[in-house]
């Protein structure tokens, strides 16, 4: 019995290894995801103060948008956010946000040090509908057609890269 | 030429860690002489091999010699030559080749200043270093050389990123592998331990040194991140559970925890299993951050190499190391004989305390940094990876933690009476408690944990001395005794009371920072004033600067604290045209209970800037907490018994060396 414990660690080991290798499969930038080519899940969230409007599932769907997921304790998302500012203001993509897990006052002030690029924000305090939408962790980023339909989805940061291939996306399902 | 000299010595680099790490192997099991007296020599030869490879390819870096891809991709004829050295482990490949002259030179050390070692052990632990220098050079020059040329060779190169070009991440990366590596030692000792079947105080005290040095760069190398993202990424915090950061914060965790349990296997000859497992993890945690950092598993904005072949190496590699010293731990480890016995209140019993509570700690923070791929294994529960997580599971954790830390140096070996401990720490908690009521004049009394919290660091840092004045038996004997009693204690009981007084004042900044950050952002027009907590800031003009390779915007702010002019500051905004990329340089005037940190912002077009403005309350005291922690980790190693080296073995009955 005694010997049995030390064989421990070497099986904790092997199950991480496991979980690592299943991780390296998955490309962490394309995340497969049950979502795609479905309809956004049924939400509807309060708003962020007076930051801007609150966001439901009535509000995607005729224009197609970005939408992302942020929080100000999340430190990708300080680093994606310039691109979102320059899709927001340059490219005039719509961009709704779901801030998961925030202080509503913390989230304010992460707006108004880099600029808010959305459109409407929904209030996910409990990230009950971050659940909904399948998201890992944050930020992640969907891009939803005309018809409200989830077509694409990126886990993590955006980065100057990411740029061209999304708005060629957006272009793409705006002529379909 | 040089690079290709550079390159050259890396792969012979590779055949004589072939070679050290098992012809002297081989020969310790067979009791050859000549084999085992390989080793050294091998690793001095493998150290001086790397340092070359090193050396050539800094050349490159140094004369922007372009036709090197490395350096066309990461340097610039126009940066300073600070950055254009530093820039040789600023990208994925120089960083790795620096991981690996680390590795090589605490090889070549433990050769040359192993000479009291036992030459059976030194051939295996020197074997061990050799076996992780293969895999690593192995994943150098199959994946990641850093020697390949570019033809036709650009005019210029791509330059370094402008974040990284600063002086306190200059000397980040070195520091941290300095301590990540340096758990290498740790390491092969304990898998040569393993091997050989023994464990004892001998061993113990020649492996504490070396975790010591280790412990004390990675302290170091932790901070001077820290404090470069403080000052450099503009937005004023100072620790943001980022999984890069997790990745140096685990190791050191475990390490923390394997120096203390190594003083127990030294005076006591117990938790001998555990201490080798704590030195397999360390090791294993410090392969693990270099794998998450290095493949990509987790995005982070730390990170500048994402390629999943890489990752597929380093996976392998790790299954190897870390899965082959896990399964010869299970094998061995049960014949190691348990050491002496002890009550749970002794001195033993509060290492064993916190030991628990290290590796509790570092485990949580392998979940939450593990959470992508982990998902939902924790009771189906969804948990976020960031702050909120780390708040609600690691805090909690180091509360204890902090109050065991000032009783358990007062605990006698073996068996120790606890009320008479506390009886002597009465200073301490008074201190603690008048600490919280000053905060809490200070702060308005809000929020009430924080308070807890600088109570807690008061009593830590109190508690120390009263550690010390114990030991010297302050004023029970006449002062000039005590005084003398003083002059003799071990360095390492004082770099042990020293290290605990740096980890009160370290609490105390985390707290504070933490918990009475104040923020201002305003539209200032030039010649405008914003006020922030009885500090009146004024923009007095912005202006244009060239530099080497970069351009700024350069603002002057007049800091006053009412009619009295504290400081003159020049928050910065720069852009880097080669790499496009602007960064913040925001200007700091330390008061040393106060940070006045300004940011200077866009401008609005029609002759005003957005200013951010954060008053963070004791800040400094993290760093200068940090160095008092790794000073009295470099004193305990300046000790004299370590530096001798351990008495004689004593000698086994025969044949259970082999056992």
């Amino acid at each position: 019995m005694r010997r049995l414990v030390y064989i421990v660690p070497a099986v904790v080991f092997a199950l991480i290894a496991a979980w690592l290798l299943a991780g390296l499969g998955l490309d962490p930038k394309a995340l497969p995801s049950a979502m795609i080519d479905k309809p956004a899940p049924d939400f509807a969230l309060p708003a962020l103060g007076d930051v801007a409007p609150p966001l439901a599932t009535a509000d995607l769907g005729g224009e197609v948008a970005l939408v992302n997921v942020f929080a100000s304790w999340c430190v990708p998302c300080r680093a994606e956010h310039p691109l979102l500012m320059r899709l927001a203001g340059e490219k005039g993509v719509p961009i709704y946000g779901i801030n998961q897990k925030d202080k509503p006052a913390d989230a304010t002030r992460f707006l108004a040090q880099l600029g808010n690029p959305y459109r409407r924000i929904g209030v996910d305090a409990n990230g009950r509908v971050s659940i909904e939408w399948g998201v890992y962790g944050v930020p992640e980023t969907f891009v939803v057609d005309r018809a409200g339909r989830i077509r694409y989805r990126h886990v993590g940061a955006l980065g100057p890269q990411d740029f061209e291939p999304l708005l060629a996306m957006i272009e793409r399902l705006r002529r379909s | 030429m040089i690079v290709e000299l550079g390159h050259f010595a890396l792969a012979l680099a590779l055949l004589v860690a072939l070679a050290q790490g098992t012809l002297p192997l081989w020969g310790a099991g067979r009791g050859d002489r000549r084999l085992m007296g390989l080793a050294a020599p091998a690793a001095v030869a493998q150290g001086a091999l790397v340092l070359a490879a090193f050396a050539a390819l800094t050349y490159a870096f140094v004369v922007s010699d372009f036709s090197v891809a490395l350096v066309a991709n990461n340097s610039h004829s126009a940066k300073p030559m600070l950055y254009k050295v530093t820039g040789v482990w600023g990208n994925h490949e120089g960083s790795m080749l620096l991981w690996v002259l680390i590795l090589a030179v605490f090889g070549a050390a433990v050769a040359l200043f192993g000479g009291n070692l036992p030459p059976r052990l030194k051939a295996r632990v020197l074997a061990i270093q050799g076996l992780v220098g293969v895999g690593f050079l192995l994943f150098l020059l199959a994946t990641s050389n850093p020697f390949l040329r570019l033809d036709p060779a650009p005019a210029d190169g791509r330059d370094l990123n402008p974040l990284l070009q600063d002086p306190g991440l200059a000397f980040h990366p070195p520091m941290l592998y300095l301590g990540y590596v340096g758990s290498s030692v740790a390491f092969s000792f304990a898998v040569a331990a393993l091997i050989e079947g023994r464990v004892d105080a001998a061993w113990a005290r020649w492996v504490r040194p070396w975790t010591l040095a280790a412990w004390c760069t990675l302290t170091m190398g932790i901070a001077l991140g820290s404090w470069w993202a403080y000052y450099e990424l503009g937005w004023g915090g100072w620790w943001f559970w980022d999984p890069v950061e997790n990745a140096s914060f685990m190791p050191w965790l475990v390490i923390t925890a394997l120096l203390h349990s190594a003083i127990v296997v030294e005076k006591r000859d117990a938790l001998k299993g555990w201490t080798i497992l704590l030195a397999i993890i360390a090791f294993s945690l410090s392969l693990l951050g270099t794998f998450l950092v290095r493949s990509g598993v987790l995005t982070s904005v730390h990170a500048f190499a994402v390629d999943p072949e890489r990752g597929v190496f380093i996976l392998a590699l790790l299954i190897v190391v870390i899965g082959g010293s896990l399964l010869l731990y299970a094998v061995r480890a049960p014949a190691l004989a348990p050491g002496g016995l002890f009550a749970p209140v002794s001195r033993e019993g509060a290492l064993v305390l916190n030991n628990l509570l290290l590796s509790t700690a570092a485990a949580t923070v392998l979940v939450g940094t593990l959470y992508p791929l982990v998902l939902e294994a924790v009771n189906g529960a969804k948990v976020s990876v960031g702050a909120p997580y780390f708040e609600a599971t690691f805090v909690p954790l180091m509360v204890p933690l902090v109050v065991a830390m000032a009783v358990g140096p007062l605990l006698a070996w073996k068996r120790a009476d606890l009320s008479g401990a506390m009886g002597r720490l009465w200073i301490a908690a008074a201190a603690g408690i008048l600490a919280a009521l000053v905060a809490a004049w200070l702060s308005g009394g809000r929020p009430v944990l924080a308070l807890l919290g600088i109570a807690l660091a008061a009593w830590l840092v109190i508690g120390a001395a009263v550690d010390v004045a114990e030991r010297v038996r302050l004023f029970r004997i006449p002062a000039g005794a005590s005084l003398s009693r003083a002059r003799h204690l071990p360095r390492s009981a004082w770099g042990a009371a020293i290290a605990h007084a740096g980890t009160g004042i370290l609490v105390a900044g985390a707290v504070a920072a933490s918990a009475w950050k104040a923020e201002l952002v305003e539209v200032v027009p030039v010649g405008g004033e914003v006020r922030l907590g009885g500090y009146t800031y004024r923009l007095e003009r912005v202006d244009s600067v060239p530099g080497p390779n970069w351009r700024a915007e350069q603002a002057t702010v007049t800091i006053r604290s009412g009619e009295r002019t504290v400081a003159t500051v020049h928050p910065e905004k720069r852009f880097y045209p080669v790499q496009a990329m602007p960064t913040t340089e925001a200007a700091i005037h330390t008061l040393w209970v106060l940070d006045l940190y300004v940011v200077l912002g866009d401008p609005d077009g029609k002759g005003a800037w957005t200013m951010r403005i954060y008053h963070e309350p004791l800040v400094p005291w993290l760093w200068i907490g940090a160095a008092i922690m790794a000073a009295g980790g470099l004193l305990s190693l300046s000790d004299r018994r370590l530096r001798v080296g351990a008495p004689a073995r004593r000698r086994l009955p025969a044949g259970a060396a082999r056992a």
